[in-house]
């Protein structure tokens, strides 16, 4: 299972890559957010996977999964959850601004400086 | 009061939340920020010297004992650099105020800076591997706005790269740490110290080695990983510039100094010759920018990163006297950084350009801000008596005694280029015959020129009063060289 | 472009107060339960968006009277506050207090100050999200 997970989480990253190689700013965000997704199964599975039983320490601890890994994911969701929103806010804002999302015309030259 | 190592991180805190009910008023913005900043600074001090006579503080948050919950450890480097820290945003504060414009400052620029500080002390402060990631976070998402507030065209374009590349650094960072909990099932900064320090042979332990190292030295700088840095940092105006400059990096120069000594000094002949070479690299990559470039800002920026391969390359030499040296220039560096990115702010305000070769002459109407600009310069380069010097002499000295011939004299040599780089700044700026005759008018600067000429009083200072810094950089010293001290005081044993 | 939605209109009035409510419960089951400020908060966003939506945004932003960005301010003082009232007492940081009371209507509760803390995160996750909503949505 551990290892399907990990396979998984490769795949999540590949895609990400791929995507943020691109030069599509949005894409580049949907890149980000699905880093991240692999980020956070890495993490879940980095923690051993159990299944059956709540991450809490009950009357019977027979077999409990490890409850660490899965509050690292919830801060780590909350911040990559701000993280991409102001992300999107800015990049629209840019384009507003800039009046394109194509990477190859953000690189900016010495001239507009 | 057990909460003291608390203070600097939740005043700055507390002072965000006040600052955002009161963001209407700019006067009433600016005088919680500047009191906010004061007491900060008061609130290390006392911290200070509370660990100088009684040892490592921390504080086992929500009361939860030490391997389980999470611990605040205030040993003598991080407070020295809290203090540090501290005073320089209190200095970049004033300095705001005339320089960051109206707009920056209704749209919760003093907020922001509070919120930065929050996350740069936090990120000193903590015991938690975890929590340094969340810190961290804090403090980069405090440099998102700041690299992006106001919105100009070059703000847009450049915050795009520099948030893309932090997101991508925070993601390696959550699986590093992820990796690390897999290996030693903890997340307690000196419970995993130990427990490393049992399974010390396993390759594991070198691969996350190298996995910091990738994830610090993106914040941090170091050579193949720089590529993000002047760009993102020419975008914003000076003072946010100064900010950046001086604190962002130096966290992660601080990061990879605290994981090097307290988790990944076992491998040495490896990981340490690995950071040795990379530390090399960046110097010449840095003094290869510093060289070229014909604008203030660029100059400075590239400077950022020499400084960041001579501390690198005190942390690999990895000796009592090179770690010394480290802690001393690496607080040194943040100072001077911070004076020095203020006044190329001012140059640039008053030329009305940062292109060198548009400007010149200024020595004329601005004496003052002439020499302390030299002044910053040649302690920026290690002149005796400034505050540069002993921490490079400390750093060079233990590299030839180690036998690391080749690096001490690229250290020694970088400091030539940044003499030359700085110097040439100066004569360009100050000295040179301008194209065209510089306007009579006089511009105010006085108060611009009196937060960073107080900066660089301070660095004057801490370099003429090394005697008296000496026995606090030991005491962190100590601790960095011996982990155990470390580890005994976290976990109270 | 003026569509006919008055079926949307009127059933999101109802749904929305229902979501209020599955909010409300959701953010005071987080002490034992699944549950807490930020689903809580997350849940009351997803209405108001939802109102937002069946109507527009200029009405519900009058009709709510408050700026999001000050619910984020205070959010964060309830949490920081909570968090900081550890200092008074002298122990460490984050501390938190319980006890169990008696109270009409409930029987025996547990109160915490922990509660107090979820507050300010149910507060600042409907403040940020809602902003964010605004600024991408406004510019239309």
């Amino acid at each position: 299972m551990e290892i399907l997970m990990c396979i998984v989480a490769g795949l999540l990253f590949a895609a990400a890559v791929y995507l943020m190689l691109s030069k599509s700013l949005l894409r580049i965000i949907v890149g980000t957010g699905l880093l991240s997704h692999g980020t956070h199964l890495m993490l879940l599975t980095m923690g051993g996977l159990k299944t059956g039983a709540a991450p809490v320490l009950g009357e019977n601890t027979a077999s409990y999964t490890d409850p660490i890994p899965q509050a690292l994911i919830l801060t780590a969701i909350v911040i990559s959850f701000g993280v991409t929103a102001v992300f999107l806010v800015i990049a629209y804002r840019a384009y507003q601004e800039l009046g394109t999302d194509n990477m190859d015309q953000l690189k900016g030259t010495e001239a507009d400086d | 009061m057990i909460n003291l190592p608390v203070l600097p991180i939740l005043i700055p805190l507390i002072a965000a939340i006040v600052l955002l009910f009161v963001s209407k008023s700019i006067l009433a913005q600016r005088v919680v920020s500047v009191i906010a900043s004061a007491s900060t600074v008061v609130s290390a001090m006392i911290l200070m010297a509370k660990v100088k006579s009684d040892g490592i503080q921390t504080v086992d948050m929500g009361s939860w004992p030490a391997p389980f919950g999470i611990t605040l450890v205030s040993d003598m480097l991080s407070i020295l650099l809290v203090l540090t820290a501290s005073i320089i945003t209190l200095c970049v504060v004033l300095y705001s105020f005339r320089s960051i414009g109206n707009g920056r400052e209704r749209f919760y620029y003093y907020p922001i800076v509070q919120f930065l500080l929050l996350g740069v002390n936090g990120s000193f402060t903590t015991g938690d591997i975890f929590n340094l990631f969340v810190f961290f976070e804090i403090m980069l998402m405090s440099s998102y706005v700041l690299i992006v507030i106001g919105g100009t065209k070059i703000q847009l374009r450049e915050s795009i790269k520099y948030i893309l590349v932090n997101v991508i650094s925070s993601a390696i960072f959550v699986i590093a740490v992820g990796f690390l909990y897999s290996v030693t099932g903890s997340l307690n900064m000196a419970h995993i110290s130990a427990r490393i320090s049992e399974i010390s042979t396993e390759p594991i332990i070198t691969v996350l080695a190298v996995l910091f190292l990738i994830i610090f030295g993106l914040k941090g700088a170091i050579f193949p990983l720089y590529f993000w840095l002047p760009g993102s940092y020419a975008a914003p105006p000076a003072p946010i510039l100064a900010l950046f400059g001086s604190l962002l990096t130096k966290v992660g120069i601080y990061a990879i100094l605290r994981t090097y000594t307290l988790f990944f000094y076992h491998d040495q002949p490896f990981t340490h010759d690995l950071m040795s070479l990379l530390a090399l690299l960046t110097i010449v990559a840095g003094v290869i920018g510093a060289l070229a470039y014909r604008d203030v800002k660029q100059i400075l920026i590239y400077n950022i990163v020499i400084a960041v391969g001579v501390l690198l390359f005190g942390i690999a030499t990895m000796t009592e006297e090179s770690i010394a040296g480290t802690v001393f220039y690496l607080i040194h560096d943040m100072i001077i950084k911070a004076a020095l990115f203020l006044l190329g702010g001012m140059i640039i305000y008053i030329a009305g350009t940062s292109n060198l070769t548009k400007m010149g002459g200024l020595i004329r109407q601005y004496p003052a801000l002439g020499w302390t600009f030299l002044l910053a310069s040649f302690g920026l380069a290690g002149i005796p008596p400034l505050s540069g010097f002993s921490g490079k002499l400390l750093i060079v000295r233990s590299g030839f005694s180690e036998g690391e011939y080749v690096g001490a004299i690229v250290v020694l040599l970088s400091s030539l280029a940044v003499l030359y780089s700085v110097v040439n700044l100066f004569m360009e700026a100050f000295w040179k015959t301008p194209e065209t005759p510089l306007p009579d008018v006089k511009k105010r600067t006085g108060s611009l020129f009196i937060p960073a000429a107080s900066l660089v009083l301070l660095s004057v200072l801490y370099g003429v009063g090394t005697e008296a810094v000496y026995p606090y950089v030991m005491q962190a010293v100590q601790t960095l060289i011996h982990p155990e001290i470390y580890i005994d005081a976290v976990l109270k044993e | 472009m003026k569509t006919n939605d008055v079926i949307f209109q009127t059933i999101a009035k109802v749904v929305f107060f229902m979501i209020i409510f599955f909010a409300v419960h959701l953010f005071f089951a987080g002490h034992y339960h699944p549950g807490g400020g930020f689903v809580g908060g997350l849940l009351t966003s997803g209405a108001i968006v939802l109102l937002m939506l069946a109507f527009d945004m200029k009405t519900i932003k009058k009709g709510f009277l408050i700026d999001f960005k000050w619910l984020i301010s205070l959010g964060l003082l309830f949490s920081a506050g909570t968090a900081a009232g550890s200092l008074i007492f002298n122990v460490p940081f984050f501390t938190h207090a319980y006890d169990y009371f008696q109270l009409p209507l409930f029987g025996k509760t547990s109160l915490h100050t922990a509660m107090l803390f979820d507050l300010g995160v149910y507060l600042v996750v409907i403040g940020v999200t809602m902003t964010i909503i605004q600024t991408i949505g406004e510019s239309e």
